[in-house]
């Protein structure tokens, strides 16, 4: 079984994140970046596929030059190759350029099974690995937490409001993780050892042979005029008041008769 | 040229979901404000008694998809038939909830097309026929404004977020044939919980509980059932083993938006921060008055939720 396994390079979920002077992108000289948390899940899925039925899994990434740190990390716990999408022109790509280019790279690769995140959680577009099946013609499988693959067959359990659908596919298949898939295993110093010897493959937009003027922030169709920061919610008003049922009294007053909420 | 707006609503078991009035509701405002029509588009099997509902939300038209193999929401047939359907219209806006079946459609959709997406939105913005999408990035800690070049336009909205708004009209109701086309997807089964509580991204009110329960959650959801509200929880509670994965509010769980979102025994990390600060109003109950949630809350009470909850169960029940 031939495994690719997509993986992003994110700010740390405890990053303070700020907006750069150009009012549309973050500061980033502060950031820690980590791999996308989705994405570990989908890295610890393919391994654990690989363990049991043989194969290979290969790292696809479309990042800057310091995200080869996260394929690293992916080869460290135990993934075969990675292959770095890396260019200038690439950078700030929306979400479909980005599916556009990981597709492109998927073209030249053997694969029976890709697995994503079900969202990155930077621009949280919960997009690129739908358009990455529709560029594949493969189906997708979308917040997956239990997965069988047997006979070229691939059974998913989704997850969706108030319950599970089932789902069969036949491979090759797309499918993106949700928590509750696997407990992500931390790479070993022997893995980190191993990893460094591992080849990642760096390609440019022109190897790819994507067209230069439809990636790259300059291209973007969702086009991002302004950052903002989240409105303050007013300062929390304490409720006070000697003992607990004060406190509740006083608390459903508010949410009864001032808000009116209950 | 592109015009007019598309509303995708969404059906399980020939029930409209609520977030199909929201889309339905915003549609026809971004109609009005673009002076286009509006046209509601409902796939399942079976289901022409849907139309009837949805006149109240004021589209022009209505679209019914009826077909056998559109009963359950698969990604093929549902982006098969609603290819088809928005290529034949040309709209300029297509709205859609952005639910699990409208972010997993709507990004297909939009590679399928090769249009421009703004996922789960909370605000559109009209101005002078220019449309503004606001959308949470970066687990909330930052609100982006975004445009889209071309059409469609595809925009998926957060549910719960957006008013549902009454407007009554005579619409056009079709039935247009539709081509499912080569289906790869076998669902095998569908495995729903039962009873009537409500669904956390779809609750009024969600009553959440972290590892200050130490596992009890007998108060948090006596509290949840007074008020008709969902549980939620935090990670660390999911972690432990209190409460499924379904639970679980944050960056890495659900993104919710109810009414009233009351944190009892939750620290406020910001990774639970990230799936919740789009409430409308926050109550924190936390026995630690430094606890950062209090930060981010409306109202708090600072004390031992196993004293605070009850008093207010008690409170809650008087008002019956
Ligand atoms: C990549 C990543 C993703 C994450 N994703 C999520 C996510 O999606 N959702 C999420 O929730 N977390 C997430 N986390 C975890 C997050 O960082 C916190 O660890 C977690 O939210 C803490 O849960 P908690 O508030 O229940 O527990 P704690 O932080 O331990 O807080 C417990 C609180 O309960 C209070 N308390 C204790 N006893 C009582 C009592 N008797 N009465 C009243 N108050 C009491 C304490 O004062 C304390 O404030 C993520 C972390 C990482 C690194
Ligand atoms: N630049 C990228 N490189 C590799 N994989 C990516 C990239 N962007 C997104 N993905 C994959 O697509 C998933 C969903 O991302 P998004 O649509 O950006 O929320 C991620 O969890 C990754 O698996």
């Amino acid at each position: 079984m031939d495994i690719v396994v997509l993986v992003k390079q994110v700010p740390d979920t405890e990053s303070l994140v700020q907006i750069a002077d150009d009012g549309v992108s973050i500061k980033t000289q502060d950031i820690k970046w980590i791999m996308n948390p989705y994405d570990e899940l989908a890295v610890e899925e393919a391994l654990q596929i690989k363990e049991a039925q043989g194969g290979t899994v290969t790292i696809l990434t479309l990042g800057p030059e310091k995200a080869v740190e996260t394929i690293r990390t992916a080869l460290a716990m135990g993934a075969d190759q990675g292959i770095h999408i890396c260019d200038p022109a690439a950078e700030g790509s929306d979400a479909l350029a980005a599916a556009k280019l990981l597709a492109a790279a998927l073209k030249d690769l053997p694969y029976d099974l890709i697995i994503a995140g079900h969202r990155a959680v930077d621009e949280d577009n919960y997009q690129v690995a739908a358009a990455v099946a529709e560029f594949m013609g493969i189906p997708q499988i979308s917040m997956v937490n239990k997965v069988v693959v047997s006979d070229g067959k691939i059974t998913c359990h989704r997850t969706i409001e108030g319950g599970t659908v089932v789902v069969e596919n036949s491979l090759p298949a797309l499918f993106t993780t949700q928590r509750g898939l696997n407990e992500p295993r931390y790479a070993s110093l022997p893995g980190i050892m191993k990893a460094k010897k591992k080849p990642v493959d760096v390609k440019t937009v022109a190897d790819l042979g994507v067209d230069g003027g439809s990636v790259g922030a300059a291209n973007r169709k969702v086009k991002i005029k302004a950052f903002n920061l989240p409105p303050e919610r007013q300062a929390v008003r304490m409720i006070q008041g000697e003992a607990a049922a004060d406190k509740a009294a006083e608390l459903l007053k508010i949410l009864h008769e001032e808000i009116k909420i209950i | 040229m592109a015009q007019g707006v598309f509303a995708i609503t969404e059906q399980r078991d020939g029930e409209l979901r609520k977030v199909s009035f929201e889309a339905v509701s915003e549609g026809r405002r971004v109609a009005d404000g673009l002076g286009a029509d509006l046209t509601a588009v409902v796939l399942g099997s079976g289901i022409e008694g849907l139309a009837e509902e949805l006149k109240k939300y004021g589209p022009d038209k209505i679209l019914v998809a009826d077909d056998a193999a559109l009963a359950d929401y698969t990604t093929d047939a549902y982006t098969n038939v609603l290819a088809e359907l928005i290529q034949s219209s040309d709209p300029a806006v297509i709205i859609t909830g952005a639910s699990a079946q409208g972010k997993d459609l709507s990004g297909r959709l939009a590679a399928r097309l090769d249009a421009g997406l703004a996922m789960d939105c909370v605000e559109i913005k009209l101005d002078n026929g220019n449309l503004t999408y606001t959308r949470p990035m970066f687990g909330g800690k930052i609100v982006a404004k975004v445009e889209i070049e071309g059409s469609p336009q595809i925009v998926a909205i957060r549910p719960n977020v957006m008013d549902i708004v009454e407007n009554s009209k005579e619409p056009a109701i079709e039935k247009p044939a539709v081509q499912v086309g080569d289906l790869k997807t076998k669902i095998i089964e569908m495995k729903m919980e039962t009873g009537d509580k409500p669904e956390l991204t779809e609750a009024d009110i969600i009553v959440s509980g972290g590892r200050g329960t130490g596992g009890d959650y007998a108060a948090v959801e006596e509290l949840a059932n007074e008020l008709g509200a969902a549980v939620g929880a935090s990670r660390s509670a999911v972690d432990e083993g209190w409460r499924p994965h379904s639970d679980q509010v944050g960056q890495t769980g659900k993104t919710v938006s109810p009414n009233l979102y009351v944190a009892c025994g939750i620290s406020g990390a910001i990774q639970h921060l990230a799936g919740m600060s789009t409430s409308k109003y926050i109550v924190a109950i936390n026995k630690d008055e430094e606890a950062p949630i209090f930060s981010k809350a409306d109202f708090g009470i600072a004390g031992d939720l196993f004293e605070v909850l009850p008093a207010i169960i008690a409170e809650v029940k008087k008002l019956k």
